[in-house]
């Protein structure tokens, strides 16, 4: 069944359990939350499904291909404003800016979401490119450079909100479908993240996945056994972007906001502790990272403003303890197979 | 048979002021086994990485099988059939012994953009990567973890995954170190056959296995090359006796 697609039909009993428990848990939020009288507890479920999307992206690269990209939150943030600028031009009547002809922008999701992800796509491929020819703390420092120029680039359009970002007057529209209505939401962004898990679940494991991961393990090797090394990488990058596109869509319609501190560093930075936080390189840890962050932010920030000081201690010592993160403490040591 | 399948010309290399190849200049015979030999710090591992594609040259020029591939980078060389192991165990070290000759023998297989199906479960990569580990005696290892074999099992592993990728061309930079003397007599009895098939170049710090395996040698010594001949003729060269053999 979907379960087996995702963690492998091989996995250990405590995996399959865990992992079953996982999704018990994700499809009877609408429910429980109605139970508990508590809706906008399916707001931030939704929320938290949207930055797993996001988180799970990021670890294709960083945990499988060992690269270490520091500005994640650039395609998170192209994909929201490819929804946010359509929308706005549709909502204005008015045509799209930098592209011939007079087109007005849309509000139907199975248009606008898979041009995020085009777009977002293409950032990667251009970003990537670039950087992929360096490594280590050189590859971290360029793709912050260039999420940060994207950060200032959007800054400077005033015809797309500049500082202020853009208001979305309009979710976006699928057929039979009511985006306003929590729980149709909350179930389209849980469906494209399984999906996104399945699919992800799959190429790590296919030929290509395992030179991702012989990469991160021993790059020169890759080389001398005579892949280039490069084109893998960077194909990896570019469907990571895309995801991450498709998360950045996703997050517009849910704040029905866009604005430039999508692509901020500190934005990125929250992205690439979800995904150590919930560990490295298992795809189900970031899921587990993202809830976490989210809900000790929701939590702690309720308390005080300095959450932040909370979370320094806890992720030095996941870091310290425990390699594989939340989802290595779940899984226990079948979380280091491969 | 006569043919070179090598050939290096004039080839230089300097780290800062030290030359570690000074103009080396020497050729290998197709299907033959050439040592190279020399004392440490020589330029032997150098060598070794501007011939795979890893170190850029200063000067100088290699051509393989017919071709320049002095600009080619080292994937691409590898592909052409020039294939290298390290003086430094070199593997994908958080795979099975069995994934790491896959992985050799996928790379052989062209291009890896699939990815959908599933590469452990693929049998056109794990039959043959099982066969070559029953070759080179590490059956019984398939599944272990590679952190978790012994140091000449590692060796033994880095000779099947470049055995795997079925080059016409080793670099071999000791591929003996480390390991003991009975580890080292299978391992000259795994590169012995393949002489014919497989063109080698080795290099080796026990003369005893260099004199018993090698067709030609050449003597490198402080980056250059002192002289290259056969195995009698370096033996008995005044000049190899002093500078290198010592007291041999
Ligand atoms: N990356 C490097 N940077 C600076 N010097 C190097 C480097 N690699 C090798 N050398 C120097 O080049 C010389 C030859 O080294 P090497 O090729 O490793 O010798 P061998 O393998 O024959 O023992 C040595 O003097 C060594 O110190
Ligand atoms: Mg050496």
């Amino acid at each position: 069944m979907f379960l087996n697609k995702i963690i492998g039909a091989e996995a250990s009993l405590r995996t399959k359990i865990v992992s079953l428990v996982g999704l018990l848990i994700l499809f009877t939020v609408p429910l429980l939350a109605n139970l508990f009288d508590e809706p906008f507890l399916v707001d931030i479920a939704s929320r938290i499904l949207i930055y797993a999307l996001v988180a799970v992206s990021l670890d294709l690269i960083l945990g499988y291909g060992g690269m270490v990209s520091f500005g994640h939150g650039a395609f998170l943030g192209l994909g929201a404003y490819v929804v946010g600028i359509l929308t706005h031009h549709s909502y204005e009547g008015t045509a799209v800016a930098f592209l011939p002809g007079e087109w007005q922008g849309t509000t139907q999701a199975f248009i606008q979401w898979p041009l995020a992800m085009i777009f977002s796509g293409l950032l990667a491929l251009i970003i990537g490119a670039l950087s992929l020819r360096t490594t280590g703390v050189y590859f971290i420092m360029i793709t912050l450079a260039f999420a940060q120029m994207l950060y200032f680039f959007m800054i400077s359009i005033p015809t797309y909100g500049g500082e202020d970002g853009l208001n979305i007057w309009e979710r976006s529209e699928i057929p039979l479908l009511d985006l306003y209505d929590a729980k149709s939401f909350y179930f389209t962004c849980l469906i494209l993240l399984l999906l996104c898990l399945w699919c992800c679940s799959r190429i790590v494991k296919s030929r290509f996945g395992m030179v991702l991961r012989g990469c991160r393990q021993n790059e020169v090797r890759m080389k001398a056994l005579g892949y280039p090394v490069y084109r893998y990488k960077l194909i990896a990058f570019v469907l990571s972007g895309m995801i991450a596109g498709l998360a950045g869509a996703l997050l517009a319609n849910h704040t029905e906001f866009v604005g430039p501190g999508l692509m901020h560093w500190t934005g990125s930075g929250e992205i690439m502790i979800m995904v150590i936080l919930g560990g490295m390189g298992s795809l189900i840890g970031p899921v587990l990272g993202s809830a976490a962050l989210l809900m000790m932010e929701e939590v702690l920030a309720g308390w005080t403003e300095h959450w932040m000081i909370f979370l320094g201690p806890m992720l030095v010592l996941i870091v310290l303890f425990a390699r594989k993160g939340l989802y290595g403490l779940l899984i226990g040591k079948g979380a280091d197979n491969g | 048979m006569a043919d070179p399948i090598l050939e290096v010309i004039s080839l230089t290399k300097c780290f800062g002021a030290i030359a570690a190849s000074d103009g080396l200049t020497f050729s290998v015979k197709r299907g033959t086994i050439h040592g190279l030999i020399g004392p440490n710090g020589a330029g032997k591992s150098t060598a070794i990485a501007q011939l795979s594609g890893e170190l850029q040259s200063d000067t100088g020029r290699v051509r393989f099988d017919g071709q320049d591939v002095t600009r080619w980078p080292v994937d691409k060389r590898a592909r052409s059939g020039l294939q290298r192991s390290y003086q430094i165990t070199s593997l994908l070290p958080e795979f099975t012994a069995e994934d790491n000759v896959a992985m050799a023998i996928q790379s052989q297989q062209g291009h890896s953009f699939r990815f959908w199906d599933n590469a452990r479960k693929d049998h056109s990569l794990r039959i043959p990567a099982r066969k070559i580990l029953e070759r080179v005696g590490l059956s019984d290892f398939a599944d272990s973890p590679v952190m978790d074999l012994a140091h000449g099992q590692q060796r033994q592993l880095e000779l099947a995954m470049v055995l795997a990728t079925a080059p016409s061309m080793l670099l071999l930079d000791e591929p003996m170190a480390g390991m003991g003397q009975s580890e080292s007599l299978r391992m000259m009895e795994l590169l012995r056959p393949l002489k014919g098939d497989v063109t080698m170049l080795l290099v080796e710090h026990d003369m005893d296995v260099v004199f018993a395996l090698a067709d030609m040698i050449t003597v490198l010594v402080k980056g250059q090359v002192l002289i290259t001949g056969a195995p009698d003729e370096i033996k008995n060269h005044p000049e190899v006796r002093r500078a290198y053999l010592g007291d041999y």
